[in-house]
């Protein structure tokens, strides 16, 4: 059984289909980096597979069950184009209120614990307005994994990373892995994404016209699929 | 159902946490409250008794105005670093996050009423002690149909251009069979003559039915697009 | 095949409509009080009814959409609105002229008239909302949103209006002639059947440019993601 998987999956906004029969499964475990062109439909995707938005045709299931359970969105961890933190609250603030939603146990520890890991201790207490961009960042890292999900939903999540969110970050989604969670990354960032990923899916123009495992090929050159793609014939 | 409301509690306390940091809407909303009132000083130039027959309006209309910088504030909180997808794809049922937003609304709608009122009060010499705890009854439930509205249609209006002037234009008229029922049950209120509004309170709270399950069941095809 | 029907729809209405001044101005007689001036009713009466009738319309297409999520129910629910709004205009308009005329007011915070006009207003926010967002799911969802809202709101208004003018001693609909005579009432249903073939003609002509808005907007896209 895949942990998620999209099933010919369609979106349209108004009359143009932005996802024109996606298929994707992701087995339990995979890390799933999702490449495609800028307006493919990758956010989309990943936008259908959290549940913010519902297909037009077609079925999300995780674990076998519908993507809109609630049981099922709590083993889910999302981190989308906005870092997804409130600039008026703490840091610890934000990870009390996010764990308390994501029904977290023990809330308070596990806050402590997650902005140990991202090297926020130091600034527990401080608001979120105030961070610089690599602290909010090292935040919004913070709350996509306080709830260790079992599945993680990642728009494009090394984008306008410094370095050392970006350790951070390879740190907590190799050890995610290690722990057996699943992880569909849609990425730019090819070369980053390549070193993690166990399968690579391909999405042009609302279709996913290569899923299959990482060739040492892709390793090598992170960009030989866009090429591959390229050279075949329309 | 017990989770959802724990959510919507959640939800509340960082809304009225955030507002009570900044207080940004709550001192926009009482300052306008203030002002309004003073114009409506201005604008008539009747005698205490008559005054008394257009007390019950004018206080509605201050409630509604300045109740319009609150509840426009509701979704467009969320709007900042995308922390609405966050809420929408936490297990948290849709409905707890609105209901979440109405109360964070509701509480913060209600401070500003109880600080005009007293103002409206001095300003044109209305008794309104004697009728406070009956009026404070029907304040809460057409504040609560002003919010359950307001909250709803701040959320229809957060991916929407010019949504300021928008919400206003949408809400408003919505709001006048509500306005009309506690327009009338405060003048009556306040003019010491309550024997006779019933009528008028079971539309407040009809109102406040209707729009209450109609937004509770329709805010998922909001959120979830 | 819709232009067609169009045509047709149109045509006859037209036909009808004017068949049917002729009978009001040329065969019937004045109206007792008010003379010529109280024809004014075959105009005003079945434009309200026309308009509650779209109305209904669009409010069972924007549910139509919710729940299907075709796009041929947001077409149909923001023609329905624009033609229903003509014509609740006409009606507001010429229950106007008829009260100056008749009774030198020009409005008049009646039952009918004003929860007329609250129709109106609730529904101009719908058709100034709808420009206002740029996609078309997310604006479509809201306009069925908002149309709903609309309409569970009209029943309470009327409750709301007719308790305040019975409070506050407002006279009883003014713009009322007492009995209508049992000679006005096929010219009376007549008039509605020719408002609602236009109304249709209209609604259909509508819902073609809609379809090639919608169509318009998809090229678009693609060609941006091509």
């Amino acid at each position: 059984m895949s942990a998620i998987a999209a099933d010919r999956v369609w979106k349209y906004f108004g009359d143009y289909p932005a996802l024109r029969g996606a298929t994707l499964e992701a087995p339990a475990g995979a890390c799933v980096a999702l490449l495609g062109r800028n307006g493919a439909g990758k956010t989309t995707l990943l936008r259908i597979l959290a549940n913010l938005s519902k297909p037009s045709k077609g079925a999300v299931t995780v674990f076998g069950q519908s993507a809109s359970d609630e049981k099922v969105r709590a083993r889910i961890g999302y981190l989308g184009h906005g870092i997804g933190v409130y600039d008026d609250l703490s840091a610890y603030e934000n990870l009390i209120l996010f764990g308390q939603l994501m029904n977290v146990p023990d809330t308070k520890a596990a806050a402590n614990a997650a902005l140990e890991r991202v090297g926020l201790t130091r600034v527990r207490d401080g608001f979120a307005r105030e961070f610089s961009r690599g602290m909010r960042q090292r935040l919004a890292v913070a709350r996509a994994f306080l709830h260790n999900p079992e599945i993680l939903l990642l728009d494009e999540p090394f984008t306008s990373l410094d370095d050392r969110a970006i350790a951070v970050l390879h740190e907590l989604l190799r050890d995610a892995l290690n722990k057996g969670a699943t992880i569909v990354m849609s990425t730019h960032q090819i070369r980053e994404a390549m070193e993690l990923a166990t399968q690579v899916a391909l999405l042009e123009r609302g279709l996913i016209v290569h899923s299959g495992p990482r060739t040492p090929e892709m390793l090598a050159d992170p960009g030989w699929l866009y090429r591959k793609y390229e050279e075949k014939p329309q | 159902m017990k989770r959802g409301l724990l959510a919507a509690l959640f939800i509340a306390r960082k809304d009225l946490r955030t507002e009570f940091r900044t207080k940004e809407a709550l001192n926009a909303s009482i300052s306008f409250a203030v002002v309004v009132l003073m114009l409506f000083s201005f604008a008539f130039d009747l005698g205490r008794d008559e005054f008394y027959d257009i007390s019950g309006g004018l206080l509605w209309l201050v409630y509604v105005f300045a109740g319009a910088l609150i509840v426009n504030r509701s979704f467009i909180r969320e709007v900042p670093n995308d922390c609405l997808d966050v809420l929408v794809a936490s297990p948290m049922p849709p409905w707890a996050l609105f209901l979440g937003k109405v109360i964070a609304s509701f509480v913060l709608l209600m401070i500003v009423e109880l600080v005009s009122l007293p103002v409206y009060g001095l300003f044109n010499n209305i008794q309104w002690m004697a009728s406070f705890w009956p009026h404070m009854g029907v304040m809460m439930l057409a504040t609560w149909g002003i919010t359950i509205t307001g909250v709803a249609f701040s959320a229809v209006t957060v991916n929407v251009r010019l949504r300021e002037l928008m919400l206003p234009v949408l809400h408003y008229p919505l709001l006048i069979p509500l306005l009309i029922g506690a327009m009338q049950v405060s003048t009556a209120l306040l003019k010491g003559e309550a024997s006779d509004i019933g009528q008028e309170l079971r539309i407040v709270i009809v109102f406040d039915m209707v729009f209450t399950s109609l937004a509770l069941y329709l805010i998922e095809f909001i959120l979830v697009g | 095949m819709r232009d067609k029907a169009t045509y047709i729809l149109g045509i006859l209405g037209t036909l009808l409509m004017a068949w049917n001044m002729h009978t009001i101005f040329v065969v019937l007689p004045g109206e007792a009080a008010q003379g010529q001036i109280g024809k004014m009713l075959f105009i005003h009466v079945p434009a309200a009814i026309t308009a509650y009738c779209f109305y209904a319309v669009a409010v069972v297409c924007s549910i139509g959409f919710l729940i299907t999520k075709n796009f041929k129910f947001d077409s149909a629910a923001v023609s329905a609105i624009e033609v229903a709004q003509t014509f609740t205009l006409v009606n507001l308009v010429t229950g106007s002229l008829w009260g100056h005329i008749i009774w030198g007011i020009w409005w008049t915070w009646d039952l009918r008239l004003t929860s007329q006009f609250m129709c109106f207003m609730l529904y101009l926010g719908y058709l100034l909302m709808r420009p206002a967002i740029a996609e078309a799911t997310q604006r479509a969802t809201m306009s069925a949103i908002l149309a709903i809202f609309a309409a569970a709101d009209i029943p309470l208004v009327v409750m709301a209006i007719r308790l305040h003018n019975v409070r506050t001693q407002h006279p009883a609909p003014v713009l009322e002639t007492g009995g209508v005579d049992a000679t006005w009432w096929p010219p009376l249903l007549i008039g509605f059947v020719a408002l609602v073939l236009i109304a249709s003609a209209l609604l259909l002509v509508r819902l073609r440019q809609e379809s090639v808005h919608r169509e318009i907007d998809s090229m678009r896209r693609e060609l941006h993601a091509a």
